[in-house]
């Protein structure tokens, strides 16, 4: 079997908090050794990393596309697709038929999560057991939190049976009805309906005493305040088995990017104020919040060019993911390896996959990045279905170089 | 004489001009949030000119003869819509209006279609309401000639804060040092937000007096006090501007009910004994009387500038049509 040997690396491992200069060896789809001391072999082909990082490839919980192409560009090699597909995913059939399709094609792993509810209505559980069983790695309603309490805690209760993650979104919902941005001063500027951050401390803390009254695992979706920060916190602190995500727009932007009515800058949970935003940073780097997502969610220029109430939300996130993500590491607030963790181990481990793992007999799910190269953000250059973000123009630092999977680069900058 | 074929277009790109010395700097009038009190003031003073122009017998000009005007109105309104239509011909222009009930978006066309047609149609002002914050300034983000905002969402309503601020300068001799009341519904009120900006920009002293029920967050930050209480909010107020409350306000609920509303937060003589004797009371209209005014305050001629504020309107917008189109009927030669 060919062999290839990652040399002159920078070997980073979260998950064993390795971090050294040194070789990487594939052979076929998996790593076959790698470590400082480590020589590539005779005959195998050798590819030099030139001091880059080399890391295990990015696992992605939360995205709406598979988007092949972006992803990989951004360094992820596991998608975890979302259920709020053109066929919702809430059944083994579908599940399925994502993972076959996963399975028998050279490119990004993908595995699904199914609906937390039935058609995500919020009454009927979903089948959760078989859907696991054909591959399912977590059970969400997506953007629809599910408000019934007695459905919430049976859900819980019932998912406990196959160690099954219930992702919930965070948000009260009749707090949050008709809701475009964060209340506070840009919204009432704006005349745009907003949502408080209670709305979204309200859903945690409800699904926290759940959680907690059931011993299941919840998982939030996406994070965007800092009382939702400090939630988290103090349930964990309690010993709620809870975690929670967050996506580095929220890290990167507050409500102002909503000024004159950029719809680009539309999302849920909206982009809150600066003192959330700074919270948001302290959470990921003091381990509260556990992991990183990219929440790429294509929409075509039909629905985002519209008048601010009507435009969808939603942005693309996988080629801008790491650079976004690396500004506080830079700037000394976030430590790297933390980040890498809510990368690769964290979400691995939350959604019981073999990834995100420097080890050897592993599958060679890799990425190599620098991670102080300078550049610009770019509309025109990205490869993703769809152009709606708004970070153009904008200059970043850190870029994918090569991304790996099964042992074979997929992705290679220019 | 037309050079459009191969001269420039006749409009910059550009939202705001590079400095030039031109009072009114701008090619829209979208809100009055981004214009300098000199811009506010060029506008009011012309209109001022308008109003005594308004008075006479003969009452139009051929100022803007031979350029169109459209007025589009995704929301129904009545008022508005005439005082733009009437402001327009007494300018000589050639006048078209929209509503909502004849046009295509009920057929599913988006917002930059609609504004793809209109720009082949080549109007040279179009003002425009829309239900939506924001909607008018992306329409105008595609339009080649002036647009006009004549509400957009609950975000802004230019020239209802112009017309309310030339009424209360031409009975009160300035803004400047005026405390000035807003009270209603603040948080579903272009109107509010319009006049906030425009009397802080120029000098006044804003306070709003409202339920926090309808008080949108941290409006404080917009440079405003804020009062719960019609009493302590009436205290030494100069002008007092009321806001219409709409009737589904109970439904979301805002509030319990009109009688309790009418009862603390309702204009009546009795609660205008705290402000000022000669205390100035208006209102945009509709009224709802016995709701957010009783109806011997509306009709109290010495008080209310109900009725002057309806006549300013007309004014007001000739006064931003003309300006909007000066560099237009200049390149025309004039």
């Amino acid at each position: 079997m060919s062999m290839t040997a990652y040399i002159n690396a920078r070997l980073i491992d979260p998950a064993s908090g390795l971090d050294t200069k040194g070789t990487l060896i594939t052979e076929g789809e998996v790593i076959k050794a790698f470590g400082a001391d480590v020589k590539a072999p005779g005959g195998a082909s050798v590819v030099d990393c030139k001091g880059r990082i080399l890391c295990p490839g990015f696992i992605d919980m939360r995205a709406h596309r598979v988007d092949a192409e972006a992803a990989l560009k951004g360094g992820v090699t596991t998608v975890i697709l979302q259920p709020d597909q053109t066929t919702v995913i809430d059944t083994d059939a579908v599940v399925e038929r994502i993972r076959r399709r996963s399975e028998d094609s050279e490119t990004v792993n993908v595995f699904p999560m199914g609906t937390a509810t039935r058609g995500m209505q919020g009454s009927q559980i979903a089948e959760i057991g078989q859907m696991m069983q054909s591959g399912a790695v977590g059970f969400t309603d997506c953007r629809t939190p599910v408000s019934d309490s007695q459905v919430m805690r049976r859900l819980l209760e019932y998912s406990g049976h196959f160690d099954a993650l219930i992702v919930q979104f965070a948000e009260d919902r009749s707090l949050a009805s008709g809701a475009m941005a964060h209340e506070g001063e840009i919204a009432t500027r704006l005349g745009l309906s907003g949502v408080p951050a209670a709305a979204e401390v309200i859903q945690i803390e409800r699904d926290c005493r759940l959680a907690e009254l059931t011993d299941a695992r919840i998982h939030f979706a996406l994070i965007s305040s800092r009382e939702g920060v400090d939630a988290i916190r103090a349930a964990k602190k309690r010993g709620v088995r809870a975690t929670c995500s967050v996506a580095p727009h929220y890290l990167h932007l507050n409500d102002n990017a909503l000024e004159g009515y950029r719809t680009f800058a539309k999302v849920r949970p909206p982009l809150r104020s600066e003192e959330d935003r700074l919270a948001l940073i302290a959470g990921l780097a003091d381990g509260t919040i556990d992991t990183l997502v990219s929440d790429h969610d294509p929409k075509s220029a039909d629905v985002k060019r519209l008048p601010f109430g009507q435009a969808a939300e939603g942005v693309v996130g996988f080629e801008t993911m790491l650079p976004l993500a690396l500004a506080p590491v830079h700037a000394g607030k976030l430590e790297l390896m933390t980040l890498l963790r809510a990368l690769t181990s964290t979400p691995a481990d939350l959604l019981r996959l073999p990834m995100g793992r420097l080890k050897e007999g592993a599958q060679a799910d890799l990425v190599i990045f620098d991670p102080d190269k300078p550049w610009r953000i770019s509309q025109d250059d990205l490869v993703s279905s769809a152009r709606n973000m708004p970070f153009d123009t904008l200059p970043v630092q850190g870029q994918v170089w090569q991304t790996v999977v099964a042992g074979k680069a997929l992705y290679s900058a220019a | 004489m037309s050079t459009q074929s191969t001269g420039p277009a006749p409009y910059p790109r550009a939202e705001v001009s590079p400095p030039s010395g031109e009072l009114f700097p701008h090619k829209h009038l979208l809100g009055i949030w981004g214009l300098d009190p000199t811009a506010i003031k060029h506008l009011l003073d012309t209109a001022d000119g308008y109003a005594e122009q308004n008075r006479q017998a003969k009452k139009s000009t051929d100022k803007c003869e031979g350029l169109t005007q459209i007025n589009l109105f995704f929301e129904n309104s009545t008022r508005t819509l005439m005082s733009f239509e009437i402001a327009g011909k007494r300018l000589g222009m050639e006048v078209t209006s929209m509503s909502t009930g004849t046009s295509s978006i009920k057929k599913g066309e988006t917002l930059l279609d609609t504004a793809a047609t209109l720009n082949a149609m080549r109007p040279d002002v179009l003002v425009m309401r829309h239900a939506d914050s924001g909607a008018v300034k992306l329409l105008s983000e595609k339009m080649e000639c002036a647009v006009i905002n004549a509400g957009d969402g609950r975000s802004e309503h230019p020239t209802q804060a112009l017309l309310d601020a030339l009424t209360i300068r031409r009975r009160k001799g300035r803004i400047h040092g005026q405390t000035i009341v807003i009270s209603g519904d603040v948080a579903h009120s272009r109107v509010a937000r319009s006049n906030i900006y425009l009397l802080n920009a120029m000098g006044a002293r804003v306070r709003l007096v409202a339920p926090s029920t309808l008080l949108p967050k941290d409006v404080d930050r917009l440079g405003v006090e804020i009062c719960h209480r019609m009493d302590e909010g009436l205290e030494g107020a100069d002008v007092v501007m009321m806001l219409r409350l709409q009737q589904e306000r109970m439904q979301g609920a805002f509030l319990p009910s009109l009688r309790e509303y009418y009862q603390f937060w309702g204009l009546t003589h009795e609660k205008l004994k705290y402000a000022k004797d000669d205390v100035l009371v208006m209102h945009p209209g509709p009224m709802n009387r016995g709701v957010e005014i009783s109806s011997d305050v509306a009709d109290d001629l010495d008080r209310s500038a109900i009725e002057e504020q309806v006549e300013m309107g007309v004014a007001v917008r000739m006064a931003c049509l003309d300006i909007l189109t000066r560099g237009l009927r200049a390149e025309d030669g004039q």
